[in-house]
């Protein structure tokens, strides 16, 4: 008999906590021990897949390997310390004192949230047994699906949605339903249309009952043809064949309507969601992949719904109702006739089987290929320019030749494929003949209903072969459709408020209070603090990689802080809705993109509705006009991919006057002038000082001498602001900044000698 | 000889002491070819991320610094080689698949075909949702079932 002691209570573990650790860990733990978290990693020290659960208690912190009985305690202290850091994948917990290791746990990145959550937790837990006042209740919150903790400021759990990249099923169509709704009513009257259509395909061969028992089969008897009951039966063919020839052309055409209007649907909503999702998601997708997702995927589900699906229904009622004509005929004569049904229907989609993953292989092969000229072409200049035209050539070749090998093995079964069908339908033609005489010889049947029987399967054993890729379609369909559902689930990481605030007039005062950002689970802004006056000027500078980018990339709110907050005119930029707040934001950035259009379009990007003076006026503001007015059309000409070249120098202009025609009250240029040379950088200052007159502006440069006019300068240092202050003043600490500028005088005097040497 | 020495301090770091008595604590080992070359051109880099050594070879070194390299690359280098796919959860990406590598079974998510890169005759990586690699040193010695799964991605 096994008499356990009362069990401690059982809310000692958190839910979560699981089962193969507990039993050990009961015992192990003081009476009154509570687990505050825990974590299971799945290396061990030599990186072999191995779990190990680490458990906080309040006094202390225990671990146990899953291929040792033995728990191993270390007790919190002040001087005890949990780090971790991260390398290729891979993240590592180390427990040290102030002498040395104690501890080292290695995880795979899957499990860096939770590691995170259990240093936070381990850091408040030693705090309080330092101080003795007692721990902070831990707020953080939980997914309410999976109970794994969240980032900060997130409401989507990461590994939730980690579950929901599960392969498409073909449920997912059903999900298409919501875009299909507001045409019921064309359904509805496509579904009609096609059952009458059907019906009436249906009725020639049972035509050929009569023909041949009252018409044919008499006159061998000898007697003879009676004309005005053949017209009659032939008027009937003709009729059903009439009938059926407009049904289905109403079908086809009410219900291809339909179903490109439900794509036409599904592409704007999906490309409207899109461009309402937050920078971070197009960080991590391939624009090749969206713009896949969003022309081809939204095709080929409508030529799924239009052709396929309704193919496959027409076929699906076609069996039903002849297998029900059948029956009333001949059950027995009709059971046969049915029977190796569903054996060639297994057969084909066995063989079609084979051929999908053989097309599946063509269409990643295909894919190759296309790479090949997708690297080239653009890059020509640079294949050009290191005349390795023959090795491109070379790689195509390659590709090419793969492309073949793949075909000419798929051809082998392909070419198989419709002989096969037509050798199954034989056969089973073959057995209804056989059965079909030998009912006839017994006076079972009349030669009529054999012959009918054998027109209506002749029919629909032809339609086993396009019902059977109706499996591979609706894979491919409902593979498409989970991809542009990928999109539409997909919830902005930077969210409209639920209440919004309206800002009526802005002045641009901007503070930041301990701000706080991470990429995934690095982290590149730390504890940043910052206020600037309405019409201050701010000169951000740091070596490359310091955060600056990122620091306005969260001003625009391009992205949400993780901690902390950013506002402007003390309202957070969280409870302002984002496209209206955007509007007071002017930016400029180091590679100005134009979209394909004219100047003026370029100019007027941002307020649309400007007039042709206030483009120009704009234009003059960024010295631009000169060299439009250069340009064969003036304002009119086209630029963009595709159109007039313009040079790095004359884009840059072209977005600052695009900037300035929406006349923002908060102006970030993002390293506005490194891409271009000196002469050019000055004529863009001049447009620049213009642009910055009056608004708060925030300016990054790689050259110092660019910021001359900052109020303050920010000098950052990866994360964190290390100085702030005038020029004369941090040239006079001596720290950061004076290094940053004593390296590009020297590197300017270096250029200067080498010039004076030529 | 060479004008670094390095050792291993209480707290398991590298540190490497050059010749001119400068001392870096936490240094990191890092291998500048680790797919073509692996045992050529290892960088033992500083905190900050600066070079403070090269080594052409690790053969160079005088024993026990190569075996403390060699423990400091072992630690952060992590590509299991997958020996024998079990399954996976579909054909279509993203598939859950689930393998036996050198390193003990686990599970991981292909996110799409592309994750799976050639990088010689017969000699695959594939790179999990995490971002993690996984090698497959010579296709065509994997058994037939597995060989089979793979095809399907190929
Ligand atoms: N989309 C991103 N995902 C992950 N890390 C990023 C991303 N963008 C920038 N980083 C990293 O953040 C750090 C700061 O980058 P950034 O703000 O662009 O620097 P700066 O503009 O000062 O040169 C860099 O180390 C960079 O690698
Ligand atoms: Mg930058």
């Amino acid at each position: 008999m096994n008499l356990r002691p009362a069990l401690p209570s059982l809310s000692r573990f958190p839910e979560s906590f699981p089962a193969t650790w507990r039993d050990g860990l009961n015992t192990e733990l003081a009476p009154d021990a509570v687990v505050v978290a825990w974590l299971e990693v799945d290396l061990d020290e030599r990186l072999n897949f191995s779990r190990t659960c680490i458990v906080l208690c309040e006094r202390e912190l225990l671990a146990r390997r899953a291929d040792s009985a033995q728990w191993e305690h270390w007790p919190l202290h002040d001087e005890l310390r949990l780090g971790h850091f991260d390398h290729a994948g891979i993240g590592t917990l180390e427990l040290y004192d102030l002498q040395q290791r104690l501890a080292r746990w290695r995880y795979t990145l899957e499990q860096n949230l939770a590691a995170q959550r259990l240093i936070k937790l381990f850091e408040s837990q030693r705090l309080a047994i330092a101080t003795g006042a007692p721990a902070p209740i831990d707020n953080n919150d939980v997914c309410p699906n999976c109970k794994a903790p969240l980032p900060p400021d997130e409401d989507e759990c990461p590994i939730c949605t980690r579950v929901e990249q599960t392969p498409p099923s073909t449920w997912t169509l059903l999900r298409l339903w919501r875009f299909a709704k507001p045409y019921q009513g064309q359904l509805l009257a496509g579904f009609l249309l096609m059952l009458g259509s059907t019906a009436a395909t249906l009725v020639p061969p049972y035509l050929t009952i009569p023909l041949m028992d009252d018409i044919l089969i008499p006159f061998h008897a000898g007697q003879h043809i009676d004309p005005a009951m053949v017209g009659l039966y032939l008027a009937g063919l003709f009729g059903a064949a009439l009938l059926s020839w407009g049904l289905g052309w109403a079908k086809t055409y009410i219900l291809a309507l339909a179903s490109e209007r439900i794509a036409a649907d599904l592409r704007t909503t999906t490309f409207e969601h899109l461009l309402q999702l937050s920078l971070e998601y197009f960080g991590g997708k391939r624009t090749g992949d969206l713009m896949a997702r969003i022309g081809s995927e939204t095709d080929r589900i409508s030529v799924f719904l239009s052709l396929h699906l309704l193919d496959f229904a027409t076929d699906v009622l076609m069996i039903g109702m002849t297998a029900v004509i059948l029956f009333s005929i001949n059950p027995s004569l009709a059971l046969v006739t049915l029977l190796p049904l569903p054996l060639i229907a297994w057969l084909i989609h066995l063989v079609r089987d084979r051929l999908r993953t053989g097309f599946e292989k063509i269409d990643r092969v295909w894919g190759q290929v296309t790479n090949v000229l997708a690297d080239t072409i653009p890059g020509i200049r640079v294949v050009k320019a290191f005349a390795q035209e023959s090795r491109e050539a070379k790689r195509f070749r390659d590709a090419n030749q793969h492309n073949l090998e793949i075909n000419d093995k798929l051809n082998r079964t392909w070419s198989l494929f419709t002989p096969t069908v037509s050798l199954l339908t034989e056969i089973g033609l073959l057995v209804v003949w056989g059965f079909g005489i030998w009912l006839v010889s017994k006076s079972q049947i009349t030669v009529g209903v054999l012959t009918a029987f054998l027109a209506y399967i002749g029919r629909f054993y032809a339609r086993l072969d396009s019902m059977s890729r109706i499996v591979s379609v609706t894979q491919k369909a409902a593979a498409g459709a989970k991809r542009i559902f990928d999109i539409l689930d997909h919830v902005s990481t930077v969210p409209e408020p639920t209440r919004p605030i309206h800002l009526e007039n802005v002045t641009g005062a901007v503070e930041l209070r301990e701000v706080g950002f991470r990429y995934g689970s690095r982290s590149v802004i730390r504890d940043l603090s910052l206020q600037i006056r309405p019409g201050e000027m701010i000169g951000l500078v740091g070596h490359s990689g310091s955060g600056k980018s990122t620091l306005v990339n969260l001003i625009c709110r391009f992205y949400d802080v993780t901690d902390g907050s950013i506002r402007i005119d003390g309202v957070d930029l969280r409870s302002i809705p984002v496209a209206e707040y955007r509007r007071h934001i002017g930016l400029v950035l180091q590679e100005p993109f134009l979209f394909f259009g004219s100047v003026a379009e370029n100019i007027a990007y941002g307020k649309p509705e400007a007039t042709r003076e206030e483009i120009v006026a704009a234009a003059r503001a960024a010295h631009a006009h000169e060299f439009i007015l250069r340009l064969p059309q003036g304002y009119d000409s086209l630029v963009g991919e595709r159109g007039q070249g313009l040079s790095g120098g004359e884009r840059q202009r072209v977005s600052i006057a695009r900037a300035l025609l929406i006349d923002p009250r908060l102006l970030i240029l993002d390293e506005a002038t490194s891409a271009v040379d000196t002469e050019t950088e000055k004529e863009i200052q001049r447009a620049l000082d213009n642009l910055v007159a009056g608004r708060t502006t925030i300016a990054i440069a790689h050259r110092l001498s660019t910021l001359r006019k900052a109020d303050r300068l920010v000098v950052m240092d990866r994360g964190l602001i290390v100085e702030v202050g005038g020029h004369d003043d941090l040239m006079a600490r001596e720290g950061h900044y004076y290094r940053l500028y004593q390296a590009q005088q020297r590197h300017a005097e270096e250029l200067l000698l080498e010039g004076g040497a030529l | 000889m060479s004008d670094f020495t390095l050792s291993r301090n209480s707290f398991g770091r590298l540190v490497l002491i050059t010749n001119d008595g400068q001392q870096h604590e936490g240094v990191v080992a890092v291998r500048a070819f680790p797919i073509a070359a692996p045992d050529e051109g290892v960088s033992l880099v500083s905190t900050d991320g600066h070079e403070l050594a090269w080594i052409a070879r690790l053969s160079e070194l005088p024993d026990n610094e190569q075996t403390l390299v060699q423990d400091e690359l072992a630690q952060r280098e992590f590509v299991p080689e997958v020996k024998q796919l079990v399954a996976v959860s579909a054909f279509a990406t993203p598939s859950q698949w689930r393998v036996n590598t050198d390193r003990g079974a686990t599970e991981f998510t292909l996110r799409g075909e592309e994750d799976i890169r050639r990088i010689g005759q017969g000699e695959l990586l594939i790179t999990d949702s995490h971002g993690m690699n996984y090698r497959i040193p010579d296709l065509f010695t994997l058994d037939a079932h597995s060989r089979r799964l793979l095809d399907r991605f190929l």
